[in-house]
């Protein structure tokens, strides 16, 4: 289901992958013992293929060890509560729960290479979904209705002691977490304190790696490339001219280069990334004229990816040597030409693929509200000319 | 010109490779009566010289093409410039616009569209590359949203007419003089008179606008 614990308990006593896992279910359901029990075999199996459990790296793992060691407190918390409001069963479960927490921060960092990818990627963000851009209202909403509950618990649970007996073992349980706090606050504080040290550490060494990384893929190939093909001059010239116009808008921008997508938040990125991987893919130069800009809405996406499908065509099938794009941004509409003076094409009678493409072409922008013309004639060259409204029509 | 009808022209550049490149192309079909690769040296020659066109490099050491024009154009109001570069900034070719140049075409042009605006700037006519088309239309975009011109200024030279505007944006999709032209169903003497028109009210303007125009742009 999440690590494959169940499957690989499965093939190895050979009963049905199914019943493994209702079998944990129920003892999840029953006292927490089922999450235990998985989160320690994750830990303790090592993966299909490796040597080495996670258990064994996470010895090393000082830090992780404190973190776990620092729940500690917090389950002592747990149990003192519980016993105070007469609660067993949380208390019961809340052991399993603990172990099970301390098994996982030492699998998530711990965890090797693929297992490591993919409960990054994959795990954590399903997890907290969408605290990245409501992170601050989400917030605020947990806090305000966490506190509600926290009230709304105290009150049904002094309403259902009539008698101020309640309130002595509450006010004792509160007495001692607050002893908690303070003896083991400013320990868990540096702790917080050293992981996030650590994280930005090693973000600084990622964008290095990156940074490397992309010097290596770009420059170096370029300047390789160029080496080869020192005798076509023409190879030679478009090769610079791709590299400096990508390094520049790295060094100076700040626009890291690759494909189009969210690296682009204004219609005038969009446009120059189109622009350089068309010139580095089809040898052509693409002349650029931007007027105003303004930040990309889905429709202005669609509107790149119809002008990129436009210019790629007349890369394409045009044969002229340039084509020029032209955009400007006015206060309802942006208008974009894609404009080439090549063999050009009888609009009556297109072949059926290439009235595909004009096809996809229009649909892109009808969807978002907008249009576009094709005009053509043979000999003189070809026009595209799309519009898209900068507001989205309402739904 | 001159009365052999090839235009002599001057080279300011402070690239070596480009200005014997530009040599081997124009060659054939003009005279190229002197080179500079900086700013004293060439506002000294042009001036001793006097070119019909003068193919100036927005960027150079010295004080950059602006300088050029500052120290030839008092001298000689009747020269023309025509201003290029590889520069993408835009704030540079209006300063340079401003100070005289009666047009700007980008390093990439070919031989063939080089020598075309060299006869045209030498015609006396404004030469217009779509780059700076889309300049211009940038900077004139500023402060049209229907607000009224300091006191003082002069509203026309503040504003493009809607027809201007239509050439400009038709030279900033590609098109050339001649399919402008066709286009707008006006004749090719019409379009230059807009575009001259345009470069006219561009040297002369002192829209506040333009100025600030260039100078968020530099800051950006």
């Amino acid at each position: 289901m999440v690590a494959g614990v169940c499957g690989g308990i499965s093939a190895m006593i050979g009963i049905d992958v199914t019943l493994v896992r209702i079998g944990f279910v129920l003892l999840t359901l029953g006292s927490g013992v089922g999450v235990l029990a998985y989160a320690l075999a994750w830990l303790f199996v090592p993966l299909d293929g490796e040597t080495t459990t996670i258990f064994s790296r996470a010895i090393g793992d000082r830090r992780g060890l404190r973190l776990v060691i620092a729940l500690v407190p917090l389950l002592i918390v747990v149990q003192i509560v519980s016993t105070a409001l007469h609660i067993g069963y949380l208390g019961s479960f809340s052991w399993p729960l603990f172990i099970a927490a301390g098994c996982a921060i030492l699998i998530r960092r711990n965890a090797s290479g693929e297992e490591r990818v993919w409960i990054n990627d994959d795990l954590i963000p399903t997890l907290h979904s969408g605290t990245d851009q409501h992170s601050r209202r989400t917030l605020f909403l947990r806090v305000t209705v966490g506190g509600a509950l926290g009230i709304a618990g105290l009150v049904v649970l002094l309403l259902g002691h009539p008698s101020s007996a309640a309130l002595r073992p509450i006010g004792g349980a509160l007495l001692v977490i607050a002893a908690i706090v303070v003896v083991f606050g400013p320990w868990w504080l540096t702790l917080v304190r050293d992981l996030i040290a650590e994280r930005q550490a090693r973000a600084m060494a990622e964008e290095r790696a990156q940074m490397a990384a992309h010097v290596h893929d770009s420059v170096l190939q370029t300047l390789a490339l160029i080496q080869r093909s020192a005798d076509d001059p023409r190879n030679v010239v478009r090769l610079a001219r791709a590299q400096e116009r990508e390094l520049r808008s790295w060094l100076f921008e700040g626009r890291p280069p690759g494909t189009i997508g969210d690296e682009a938040t204004t219609l005038s990125e969009g446009i120059g990334l189109i622009q350089r991987q068309i010139e580095a893919d089809h040898g052509i130069t693409v002349h650029v004229v931007v007027v105003g800009d303004c930040a990309l809405t889905d429709g202005l996406r669609a509107l790149l990816d119809a002008s990129r499908e436009a210019t790629v065509n007349a890369a394409k099938w045009s044969g002229a040597p340039q084509v020029s794009l032209y955009a400007e941004v006015e206060r309802d509409v942006v208008m974009l030409f894609v404009r080439d003076r090549g063999r050009g094409f009888d609009p009556g009678a297109i072949p059926d693929d290439r009235q595909g493409i004009a096809r996809s072409i229009r649909a892109r922008m009808v969807r978002f509200g907008g249009s576009a013309v094709v005009r053509s004639s043979v000999g003189d060259g070809t026009e595209v000319e799309l519009s898209m409204p900068r507001r989205e029509p309402p739904p | 010109m001159t009365g052999e009808g090839r235009p002599r022209i001057f080279l300011v550049d402070d690239h070596a490779v480009f200005r014997s490149g530009v040599r081997a192309e124009l060659g054939h079909a003009v005279d190229v009566i002197g080179e500079a690769d900086e700013v004293d040296a060439a506002v000294e020659m042009i001036n001793e010289r006097v070119p019909d066109v003068v193919l100036l490099d927005v960027h150079l050491p010295g004080g950059g093409g602006e300088a050029v024009l500052r120290g030839v154009l008092p001298r000689h109001p009747e020269m023309r410039f025509l201003a290029l570069s590889v520069s993408d900034a835009p704030e540079d070719v209006i300063a340079v616009i401003r100070a005289g140049a009666r047009g700007y075409i980008t390093k990439t042009i070919s031989g063939e569209e080089l020598l075309a605006a060299v006869e045209r700037v030498g015609a006396g006519d404004a030469v217009f590359s779509p780059r700076l088309a889309g300049f211009v239309l940038d900077a004139f975009a500023h402060g049209g949203d229907g607000r009224h011109p300091p006191i003082g200024l002069d509203p026309e030279l503040d504003q493009l007419s809607p027809r201007e505007r239509e050439v400009l944006r038709l030279i900033a999709r590609g098109y050339t003089y001649k399919e402008v032209a066709r286009d707008l169903t006006i004749s090719s003497k019409t379009v230059e008179s807009h575009v001259s028109s345009v470069l006219r009210k561009l040297q002369l303007s002192t829209r506040h606008e333009l100025t600030k125009w260039a100078t968020d742009r530099r800051l950006i």
